[in-house]
C-alpha cells in the first residue's frame, strides 16, 4: 500500500520503537480534538514528506527518520503548524493547534 | 490537450452533480472515505480490487476494464471525472488507466477530495444506483506505460523522473513516511534519475499549480524537454501524478508511468542502483 492508513489504530505490531522514529500527536481547535483534518509532514527544508487525515480523535502518526519536522494541519477550523525535534528512535509526540 | 481539457474545478464538479452523462468516480486505495461520505451521485473504485489484476501483479485487462465499466454502469460516450484522497494519487493512477484503455472524456477533479472537504461542500452516504452499460474498451495504449526494461534502457538517454521524497530517493527510507519501513527491497533509485517530488507539482490543497509554476519547476530542476520521459516512483500512482503534469498539462511528448516503479526496480537481480542524493 501507498495511501496513508486510518490514523484511529494502534501502531502495527512489530513496530520496534528501538529502531524506528515515530511522530505522533493530535490536532486542536481551542483544546478540542479536531477529526478529518489534512496533517503534512515537512521535513527540515520544508520539503512535503508525508500527509496524513486525523481520526475522529484529531491522532495522527508518521513513520520518520530522527531530525525537525514541521507538521502543518489544514482543516475546515483553519490551520496551524507545529515543530517537532526528534532527536533518535523512538515515539515523539506533539500538538498541533488550528485556528 | 489543455489544463481544461483535463481538469476540472470543484465549482464545476458542484454544480454538474447529478447531470446526464456525466459520472464522478471516487478512486482510492482504502475506499472507507468513500463509505463515510462521497460527492453525491459518485460511484467507488478501489485501487487495488477493481484497477488491479486480482492474481497477477498487473493492471486489469481489456476484458476486466470493460467488466468493470460495465459493472459500475460507465458507457463509452459518458464523461468521467476522477477524484480520491491522497491527494488525487490513486485517481491519477485511475485516470492513466482510462486513457490507457481509451476512454474518450475522462477528467480530474482539481484537489479532489481534501479541497472539496476543506471547502464544505455536499458529501452524501446514500447509495449511488447506476444501470449497468456494455463497455468496449480500445486495445491498451502502451506509449503511456513503460516496462522495467525500457527503464534499465533509458538509464543516461531519458528523462528519469523518480517523483518520491528525498529520502526515498536517496536510500534512507523504503516507503513515504506515513507508512511502516518494512520493505524487503533494496533502497535507492534507477541511475540518472533526477528527483522531482511528486509534491513539488501541486498546492497545499491538493490543486495542481499553475502551467507556468510548472514548467518553471521541471526546467530548474534538470527536465529535458527534447528527450522522451518515464516517470516512477514506489507503485506508480505517485508518478500517475506527475504523469498527468508531464503530458496531459504541459503536453510533453513521450511521457510513460512506469506503474512497476521501486516495489519492483528494487527488487531485481543485478541492476543497476544508486544511492544518495544524486545530482548528475
Amino acid at each position: 500500500m501507498c495511501g496513508a492508513p486510518d490514523q484511529d489504530v494502534q501502531l502495527p505490531p512489530g513496530t520496534d520503537l528501538s529502531k524506528e522514529t515515530v511522530l505522533t500527536g493530535k490536532v486542536v481547535a481551542d483544546g478540542e480534538p479536531v477529526g478529518g483534518a489534512y496533517v503534512r509532514l515537512l521535513d527540515g527544508t520544508g520539503e512535503f514528506t508525508a500527509e496524513v487525515v486525523s481520526s475522529a480523535s484529531g491522532g495522527f502518526r508518521f513513520f520518520a527518520a530522527p531530525g525537525t519536522w514541521t507538521l502543518r494541519a489544514l482543516s475546515r477550523a483553519g490551520n496551524g503548524q507545529a515543530v517537532l525535534h526528534a532527536e533518535g528512535p523512538g515515539l515523539h509526540s506533539a500538538e498541533v493547534a488550528v485556528a | 490537450m489543455s489544463r481544461q481539457d483535463v481538469l476540472v474545478t470543484a465549482d464545476w464538479a458542484e454544480k454538474n452533480l447529478g447531470t446526464d452523462g456525466i459520472v464522478f468516480v471516487e478512486v482510492d486505495e482504502d475506499t472507507t472515505a468513500y463509505d463515510g461520505g462521497h460527492l453525491p451521485g459518485a460511484v467507488k473504485m478501489n485501487w487495488t480490487t477493481d484497477l488491479q489484476d486480482p492474481l497477477l501483479r498487473d493492471i486489469v485487462s481489456k476484458p476486466q476494464f470493460e467488466a468493470l465499466l460495465s459493472r459500475k454502469g460507465i458507457a463509452n460516450d459518458d464523461t468521467v471525472v476522477l477524484y480520491g484522497g491522497n491527494n488525487n494519487w490513486f485517481a491519477a493512477y485511475a485516470y492513466w488507466e482510462f486513457k490507457l484503455y481509451g476512454h474518450a472524456d475522462v477528467k480530474l477533479l482539481d484537489g479532489g477530495r481534501k479541497k472539496w472537504e476543506l471547502d464544505g461542500r455536499p458529501l452524501t452516504t446514500d447509495v449511488t444506483e447506476r444501470t449497468p452499460t456494455s463497455y468496449t474498451a480500445q486495445e491498451p495504449d502502451l506509449s503511456i506505460r513503460a516496462f522495467r526494461d525500457e527503464v534499465v534502457e533509458a538509464i543516461d538517454t531519458k528523462n528519469l523522473v523518480d517523483v518520491r521524497s528525498p529520502d526515498e530517493f536517496s536510500g534512507k527510507i523504503l516507503a513515504p513516511a506515513h507508512l511502516p519501513q518494512e520493505q524487503s527491497q533494496r533502497p535507492g533509485h534507477v541511475p540518472s534519475a533526477i528527483n522531482i517530488p511528486w509534491s513539488k507539482a501541486a498546492n497545499e490543497d491538493g490543486t495542481f499549480r499553475s502551467d507556468e509554476e510548472l514548467r518553471e519547476l521541471y526546467a530548474q530542476e534538470g527536465y529535458d524537454e527534447g528527450r522522451p520521459t518515464i516517470a516512477y516512483c514506489r507503485i506508480g500512482e505517485r508518478s500517475s501524478h506527475t504523469w498527468v503534469v508531464l503530458h496531459e498539462l504541459l503536453g510533453y511528448r513521450d511521457v510513460k508511468n512506469y506503474d512497476g516503479s521501486w516495489t519492483e526496480y528494487g527488487s531485481l537481480i543485478g541492476v543497476p542502483i544508486e544511492l544518495g542524493a544524486g545530482g548528475r
